[in-house]
């Protein structure tokens, strides 16, 4: 058995500084497309140039607006058919920090106010005791694997979860957050509700994947949701096909109110969806594009 | 039309009854048959000349057409397609469920979505469309069945329980899933006992059914592509691979040289990641944390050095019709090659230090074991045949992207237990980094893609493609009209086959042995369910 112990020591440290720091390692997220106004060289006077680019996504992800073309992230899958655009490529960021928050959990009162029980929005807002013991139910209902996969991968040295006070539990019971991957599949519907139903409050849900926020490349279907929102309350929305352990790391770290959520609409994202309701937009850390070859 | 002679002439009663087709694409032999001989001609076809059998498929066209694929297992590369055709209103057709027993999954799968009766079927019903979510009847693979129209929304009842068949003093049943244990896939799994030994387990899977076959109908083929890569996100780049060869046979396209070198190197990448993974979950599955931990993070090595030179870890959005969508600098291909060796040779010291580990052999050595003969009877595929002394690996048997002209060995163990399947995936491992190393010598210059054919050359039709998945042989018909909309996509992934077997490895033995007998399996449920 000592071997174990010896190989162990000898492997090192390996764990990512992250949050403390920006991990810059490459190959630890496949990035986004990055929202551009229309100047040159895709200048508004080429509508024609501007609709092909558009038409490329196969999700409706890039969406042509008067003056620029925005990202929806909900629906981006990395196809990277945009990117790789001969003619008007369109620029990319190796961010990872996706997770935004919905219009549910902006309308709750933060934790300890005086209505905090009573509203349902309220039970999604896990307070001061949670910052550093959280267990988290993940449930499949419909995913490829990926997103599993890189959840799985929290576990693994180079993230280590448990070091931030997040651990996994095969008990709903137990748990305070549910992170749902996949696109709702109908036959997992039931499944889900009960173990959301089982999960006491206050409780955080977390949808993480393309598939899990729009339904991903699935769409909608007769079989299966656009989405695990209709499904469940979504109090968190992961973007990315899969999103990298990093970007569900901090979805992990919003949830505990231990990192500021993504700021899409600071990017002229799909308004609708993602503008803040009543939110603090200044406060919030908006991604940064950096852009990437 | 030329007659190509098979290994062993047709007996005479059945070469009356039946028309035989040549080629399709130079290595296929279809014959038209009638349903009063399938089964006789089934039998010759598996027992005289020693094929496998490999899936069914059902058209709906004018007429329904049963297409019954079966390969060769040893060279000469050859498919044999036996088609049964009826007249729409005819539903019922003789099951071959009874002399070949792979069929029963497809069988079972082909009344559910397309309501139709296989007479002698021993099981029909409750399979992809759960009985207690949808009405009876639905089939929602036929051409008139309107998703429009459908009950939107469907909930299973929450009052379901799995039918127990094990009735014995102090029997039980355990009921696992759909949501289970730590981070796992949704399956269910009923494991009946008297005591410790697994006596039944029947496993319940489609919780995750998304329709993907259906949804692809209608879709530019190029987009269907898209789910071809998600049916399983772990093995996207050979989904997506398979289903781009079918397009490439149906318009009879070249790829270029360097995507073909390429394509090899993506898939042992692939494959090596994806078997450095699955040796995590083994040791995980019997708490040697260390062990675990060290895998994993090889793993996840690997997925970033996909990650760095393709940008996607997990390989999406590389695979095309035609070659590849994009070129790989020869700099940053080379560059992934000292890593990945680097990462094997750690991954050969951890094989050392786990064979060296007698309480991590004592849970896998004889335990959930498929022998040669069940392997056989099953035509299982991928490592878990291997495992159990079925040395068949479509790299070999049926080359694609000039496989053929690769130096690597087909690992095979005979034990077929727990530890054979995890030296296979180990032995695996370095067979792929031989063949990255290979494809990388010699790499041509120039285009990875080859020209979009020209609108009028564009051609309808149909087309088997393959690929020897991480999990397996993935075969994918395609069948596209002259617009290049997919008119029926069938997909028979690795892990259907495989799990068709399962409760082989999981019963007599004991209930404690079911998470490591689950992850030396280590299936997909996704592509499964599809």
């Amino acid at each position: 058995m000592s071997q174990w112990v010896w190989s162990g020591l000898r492997w090192g440290i390996r764990t990512t500084r992250y949050p403390v720091r920006r991990d810059e390692a490459p190959g630890v997220t496949p990035g986004f497309p990055v929202a551009r106004p229309l100047e040159a060289p895709l200048a508004r006077a080429d509508p024609y140039e501007v609709a092909r680019l558009v038409e490329r996504c196969p999700t409706g992800a890039l969406l042509q607006r008067e003056d620029r073309i925005d990202v929806d992230p909900r629906r981006c899958v990395h196809c990277f058919r945009c990117a790789r655009d001969e003619a008007q490529p369109m620029p990319w960021s190796l961010s990872y920090e996706w997770a935004a928050a919905t219009a549910l959990r902006r309308a709750a009162p933060p934790p300890g106010g005086r209505d905090a029980s009573a509203s349902d929005a309220a039970a999604a807002r896990l307070g001061r005791p949670f910052s550093h013991s959280v267990h988290i139910r993940v449930v499949d209902a419909g995913d490829c694997g990926a997103c599993l996969h890189e959840v799985k991968q929290l576990s693994n040295p180079y993230y280590n979860l448990h070091r931030l006070g997040f651990f996994f539990t095969p008990t709903p019971r137990q748990a305070d957050i549910l992170l749902v991957v996949g696109a709702g599949a109908d036959q997992m519907r039931t499944a889900l509700e009960k173990t959301f139903a089982a999960i006491p409050t206050p409780r955080t849900v977390i949808a993480v994947g393309a598939c899990a926020l729009s339904g991903g490349v699935f769409g909608s279907s007769f079989a299966s949701s656009a989405g695990v929102g209709s499904i469940v309350p979504v109090d968190i929305e992961v973007p990315g096909n899969p999103p990298p352990p990093l970007a569900i790391l901090h979805a992990l770290l919003v949830a505990t109110g231990r990192a500021q959520p993504a700021d899409w609409a600071a990017h002229s994202i799909r308004r609708e969806v993602l503008t803040s309701a009543g939110g603090d937009a200044s406060r919030r850390e908006s991604m940064t594009p950096d852009e990437a070859p | 039309m030329e007659r190509t002679p098979l290994a062993a002439p047709l007996p005479e009663d059945l070469s009356a009854c039946i028309e035989l087709r040549g080629h399709l694409g130079g290595l296929t032999h279809e014959i038209e048959c009638h349903e009063d001989s399938l089964k006789a001609l089934c039998v010759w076809i598996t027992q005289t000349l020693g094929y496998a059998f490999a899936g069914l498929v059902v058209e709906q066209e004018t007429r329904w057409s049963l297409r019954y694929l079966f390969q060769s297992t040893e060279l000469p590369s050859r498919w044999i397609h036996v088609l049964v055709r009826g007249p729409l209103e005819q539903t019922r057709y003789p099951s071959v469920t009874e002399v070949i027993h792979v069929a029963d999954w497809h069988e079972r799968e082909a009344e559910d979505l397309f309501g139709l009766v296989f007479e002698g079927h021993p099981r029909l019903g409750d399979f992809v469309l759960h009985d207690d979510a949808w009405q009876e009847g639905l089939a929602p693979m036929r051409r008139e069945f309107d998703p429009a129209n459908a009950p939107r929304v469907r909930t299973p009842n929450p009052d379901w329980r799995p039918q127990r068949i094990v009735h014995a003093p102090g029997a039980f049943g355990m009921p696992i899933g759909p949501v289970y244990s730590g981070i796992c896939e949704s399956a269910h799994f009923l494991l009946e006992t008297v005591g410790e030994d697994v006596i039944r387990a029947l496993p319940r899977f489609f919780y995750k059914y998304r329709a993907v076959e259906k949804i692809a109908e209608g879709r530019q083929a190029e987009d269907a592509l898209l789910l071809a890569e998600r049916i399983n996100g772990l093995t996207a780049f050979a989904h997506g691979l398979a289903f781009a060869q079918t397009l490439e046979t149906i318009a009879e396209i070249e790829i270029p040289p360097r995507a073909a070198k390429l394509r090899v190197f993506l898939a042992e990448l692939e494959r090596l990641r994806h078997h450095t993974g699955a040796i995590a979950e083994i040791c995980e599955s019997t708490a040697l944390g260390v062990a675990a931990s060290q895998a994993a993070m090889l793993e996840e090595e690997l997925l970033r050095i996909s990650g760095r030179l393709t940008g996607h870890r997990y390989l999406f959005g590389l695979a095309a019709s035609g070659g590849l969508t994009r070129d790989l600098g020869d700099a940053e291909l080379a560059a992934v090659i000292a890593p990945a060796r680097s990462i094997l040779r750690q991954l050969e010291a951890l094989e050392r230090r786990l064979v060296r580990t007698s309480s991590f052999l004592d849970r896998l050595e004889e335990v959930g074991i498929v022998t040669q003969a069940e392997a056989r009877a099953y035509d299982l595929v991928g490592p878990i045949a291997r495992a159990s002394g079925l040395a068949r690996d479509l790299r070999r048997i049926h080359p694609y992207s000039g496989y053929g002209e690769y130096d690597f060995d087909v690992p095979c163990e005979s034990e077929g237990d727990g530890y054979a399947r995890l030296r296979v995936l180990f032995a695996e491992a370095r067979q792929s980094m031989r063949l990255m190393a290979q494809a990388l010598e010699r790499l041509p210059a120039g285009p990875v893609r080859a020209p979009k054919p020209t609108q009028h050359a564009r051609a309808a039709g149909a087309a088997l493609g393959w690929t020897e998945a991480p999990l397996g042989a993935a075969l994918h018909w395609v069948r596209i009209d002259e617009r290049g909309a997919i008119v029926r996509y069938r997909i028979i992934p690795p892990s259907f086959v495989n799990w068709h077997a399962f409760h082989l490895a999981a019963e007599a033995f004991a209930f404690q042995d079911f998470p490591i007998i689950l992850a030396s399996f280590g299936l997909s449920v996704s592509e499964n369910d599809r």
